[in-house]
């Protein structure tokens, strides 16, 4: 037939936009696609060290689950990406790029630890409180100077988020030399371990009950904020455009300076519960990579509270597995990294199918 | 009749589930110039973007003089002779003229300037254009821009030309140029397709017109068997009277008194210069200009967006002509607070007006959403408001919570204007606000405004189609480079004496 349609020079592959997915296929794209991953990173790791699959998601199960400290491990590890990421929602939906958290997280511990170490004499229900307080407004101040920069004469809240975490790690080290404890470390080493002053008390019997509640207070705190709220849905339009909030009449600068405070605060308190309820020291990894970690847990969960925590456990948990995997196969910690690296890759690659579909050049029907 | 330069056969093209081209086949003939007519969003762009290499068809076939092609990119349309000129211009601002042509051309090949402007003058003086080959992109205006595109694919071998909406940036006399050279073009057996939804315009300048109607092809007509009412009806599917209702202006109060207001960019440069007018209630107030002449300052400046240079003075009187306010020097909240019902419908629909991510609902609360005293929003009222103007104005959308931004550019424009009306102002100020609406879509805005008008709203029309707003406008003040060029009666003055208006002083000012 003459009219058959003649596509041998038609390009072999064309990415095609559509819109309005059902909800329920989005999820099982998603899913399909971190199962993808895993079994990838399976076929991986047994070319490596020529385990089978299956055992090696057992041992990163057992590592992330296997008793119940390996579990809390993990929970108190979720926890901590989940608060931060909570803190970095409000900033980047208004789409003020806070690449600041790992230096609001650093003075928040490092103002956390100076409490334990100068104010151990006072009872904790005294102490607590005044940690909380004090290394949220410390947070809040590292992300208040980039926000006004910002407000004022626009400068790129990027680089000078990301500039203001190297000057928290510079006086994070010289803290930690100054409070050297023993001498000639170079390590403050567990502070009050004696007394355990300004520690998180253990909850129900629980040493990380309140690591949990504090995540899931701000996380509803969150959920409401953003949704509810008048300065939730401020943040909303100035992240939409700022002319538009301009013309509705909001007053940008000031939105932008609160909002910043709040993230800030929010990851100083991240700083807060990294030293007191969790490792009881502070140095320069004590933010560790989780301020960067935490802006794709923010991104792919849309700022939504629930799917932070969701997603906030998937990376803990691959955390915690991924090292056990390291470690049982003799491989260093970037086999970990690369685990994590390949599923990350493959749940952002998700959404690109989600949104765009591939249209593949047709087979030339016989008999032209 | 001649044979044909391009063939389409059952050419679709699909954007999600939204059907841009529905099995469109068309011939097009060598040598005359065919005129596309349709309404916004009736696929004519995507069906010239099929051609010219920017989108990939998904079905159908093209034939260039009877053998079938593949077009894959404008490399690919090039080499066919097809070239098309954007609405939205493809020129490199910090380029030369003469350097924006050959950008893109076998860069193996010495860069000879000589040979270059000897050819581009060459094609100047074939077709009658006027350009100076070393004067910058940024220096030119929107006519030199779009002389530059055309002489471009000329250059490039076009022997067939699409053009998208060549008219719409142009003044009247700014048109004639252009038509006279097309003819031209015709003349030296050039093909010319020209995208437009003016009828006027495809009459005075088509030998045939093609009507796309929501996607699909309804037909060709030859230009000279065809009217306006006759191409109306193609366009639309429909019989239509289109008419546009000026009803006279009953009690006149005077609603707001714009005296030397001056604004100036960052730069120092003057964007408003010495703008004086007073505004009435009950009347349209036109404001033509070419696009960019200090229509959005002046609006934005009444909006209290626009900073003001000391000596303006932009005064609102609520009741009598004592009870003046003072609006220079106040945000959009202190003026709202102050009692002013001030709505403002900005050209920038989802990039200002609205937020295009959010739903109608949260859309209706932009500008009163910290009313009351509590921390959180109400969305009871804004949801009630929002289905009213859903009903009321035959709005599109899945739902109230849908993003509008996901709406059709018209039903876009209802939620905006149906909000700005809902506030009951007593100045209503509308930036180009029919701008690629489709025709009823258009005449309900009219038919908003002209109720508007007999409510006693004062109402200010920022407007690019001229013979709308002769229909429609009370009186017409005309902008040009900043200045206000005059105040004229909308019932008396003719398109030809605004376009000179619009252009007059510019043209004096290079002849020094």
């Amino acid at each position: 037939m003459s009219t058959e349609i003649k596509t041998e020079k038609a390009p072999f592959v064309r990415v095609v936009k559509q819109e309005g997915m059902p909800f329920s296929k989005r999820v099982v794209v998603r899913i399909c696609f971190v199962l993808i991953a895993l079994v990838v990173c399976g076929f991986l790791i047994n070319a490596i060290t020529s385990y089978d699959p299956v055992s090696v998601y057992t041992i990163m199960f057992e590592g992330a689950f296997g008793n119940a400290r390996r579990t809390w491990a993990t929970v108190r590890e979720m926890m901590m990406l989940a608060l931060i990421a909570i803190g970095l929602a409000p900033a980047f939906k208004m789409k003020f790029w806070n690449i600041g958290a790992e230096g609001q997280i650093l003075i928040g511990g490092i103002i956390s630890a100076g409490c334990m170490i100068y104010l151990s004499a006072c009872p904790a229900h005294v102490l607590l409180p005044l940690m909380f307080v004090l290394s949220a407004a410390g947070g809040a101040a590292w992300a208040l100077l980039p926000a006004i920069f910002k407000a004022r004469f626009n400068t790129n809240e990027t680089l000078f988020t990301l500039m203001m975490n190297y000057v928290a790690i510079q006086l994070t080290s010289f803290f930690v030399a100054h409070w050297e404890n023993p001498k000639g470390s170079n390590t403050v080493g567990i502070i009050n371990s004696a007394n355990q002053a300004g520690w998180f008390p253990e909850v129900f019997g629980q040493k990380y009950f309140i690591n949990v509640a504090l995540t899931l207070v701000f996380a509803i705190f969150m959920f409401i904020y953003l949704r509810y709220t008048k300065h939730g849905f401020e943040i909303s339009v100035v992240g939409n455009s700022e002319n538009t909030a301009r013309y509705a009449g909001m007053n940008v600068s000031r939105i932008m300076i609160r909002t910043m405070l709040l993230s800030g605060a929010i990851c100083g308190i991240a700083g807060f519960m990294a030293v007191s309820g969790a490792s009881h020291t502070i140095s320069t990894s004590t933010a560790g990579g989780r301020g960067f970690t935490a802006i794709i847990v923010a991104w792919l969960a849309k700022f939504d509270s629930a799917t932070m925590l969701l997603i906030s456990l998937l990376i803990a948990f691959l955390n915690s597995g991924a090292t056990e995997i390291a470690s049982k196969c003799k491989l260093n910690d970037y086999a970990s990294d690369m685990i994590i690296g390949i599923i990350l890759f493959f749940i952002l690659a998700s959404e690109f199918f989600i949104n765009y579909r591939l249209v593949f050049r047709k087979k030339e029907k016989g008999g032209v | 009749m001649s044979s044909t330069a391009l063939s389409i056969k059952n050419l679709s093209k699909y954007f999600g589930s939204v059907c841009a081209n529905d099995h469109v086949s068309l011939d097009i003939y060598k040598g005359e110039i065919l005129a596309l007519l349709g309404e916004n969003g009736s696929g004519k762009t995507s069906l010239m973007n099929m051609l010219s290499g920017i989108y990939f068809p998904d079905e159908g076939q093209i034939f260039a003089d009877g053998k079938e092609v593949c077009i894959r990119s404008p490399k690919d349309a090039y080499a066919l002779g097809i070239g098309m000129v954007h609405q939205h211009f493809k020129l490199v601002d910090v380029f030369s003229a003469s350097e924006n042509l050959i950008l893109g051309i076998d860069p193996s090949k010495p860069l000879d300037r000589k040979k270059i402007n000897q050819e581009l003058k060459t094609i100047c003086d074939r077709y009658g254009f006027e350009i100076d080959p070393d004067k910058k992109v940024y220096d030119m205006s929107v006519s030199e821009k779009q002389t530059l595109e055309i002489i471009k694919t000329l250059y490039r071998g076009a022997n067939v030309l699409i053009l998208d909406e060549p008219t719409a940036v142009l003044t009247p006399q700014e048109t004639e140029r252009l038509f006279s050279v097309i003819k031209n073009m015709k003349k030296d057996g050039k093909t010319v397709i020209i995208i437009t939804h003016k009828l006027h315009e495809v009459l005075e300048i088509s030998d045939r017109v093609a009507i796309l109607r929501k996607g699909a092809y309804v037909g060709c007509i030859e230009t000279a068997k065809a009217d306006e009412s006759k191409l109306t009806e193609m366009m639309m599917g429909e019989k239509v009277t289109l008419n546009i209702e000026r009803p006279e202006i009953k009690d006149k109060k005077l609603r707001l008194s714009v005296k030397d207001l001056c604004c100036k960019d960052a730069e120092g440069r003057d964007h408003l210069k010495n703008i004086s007018f007073d505004l009435y209630s009950g009347e349209i107030f036109g404001i033509a200009g070419i696009s960019g002449c200090g229509q959005k300052e002046l609006l934005e400046a009444i909006a209290g967006l626009q900073p003001a240079v000391s000596g303006s003075s932009i005064k609102y009187f609520r009741d009598s002509e004592d009870e003046a306010t003072e609006l220079i020097g106040k945000t959009p909240r202190a003026i709202r607070n102050m009692g002013v019902h001030l709505s403002f419908v900005p050209e920038d629909r989802l990039g200002m007006g609205l937020v295009g991510s959010m739903g109608m609902t949260d859309n209706m609360m932009l500008k009163d959403y910290d009313s009351g005293k509590l921390f959180f929003t109400n969305r009871r009222k804004p949801g009630e408001l929002a289905a009213r103007i859903k009903k009321e104005l035959d709005v599109v959308t899945p739902g109230l919570q849908t993003p509008v931004r996901r709406l059709s550019g018209g039903n876009v424009q209802k939620v905006l204007v149906g909000r700005e009306i809902s506030a009951d102002p007593t100045v209503l100020m509308t930036a180009y606000a029919v701008r690629g609406l489709d025709i009823n879509t258009s005449y309900t805005i009219y038919k908003l405004l002209n109720e508007q008008k007999k409510k006693g709203t004062a109402i200010i029309f920022v407007g690019e189609d001229l013979d709308v707003m002769l229909e429609l406008c009370d009186r017409i003040l005309v902008l040009n480079a900043g200045k206000c060029a005059g105040i004229t009666d909308g019932r008396k003055i003719t398109k030809e004496e605004i376009g000179l208006m619009m252009t007059g002083s510019e043209r004096k000012q290079d002849e020094h």
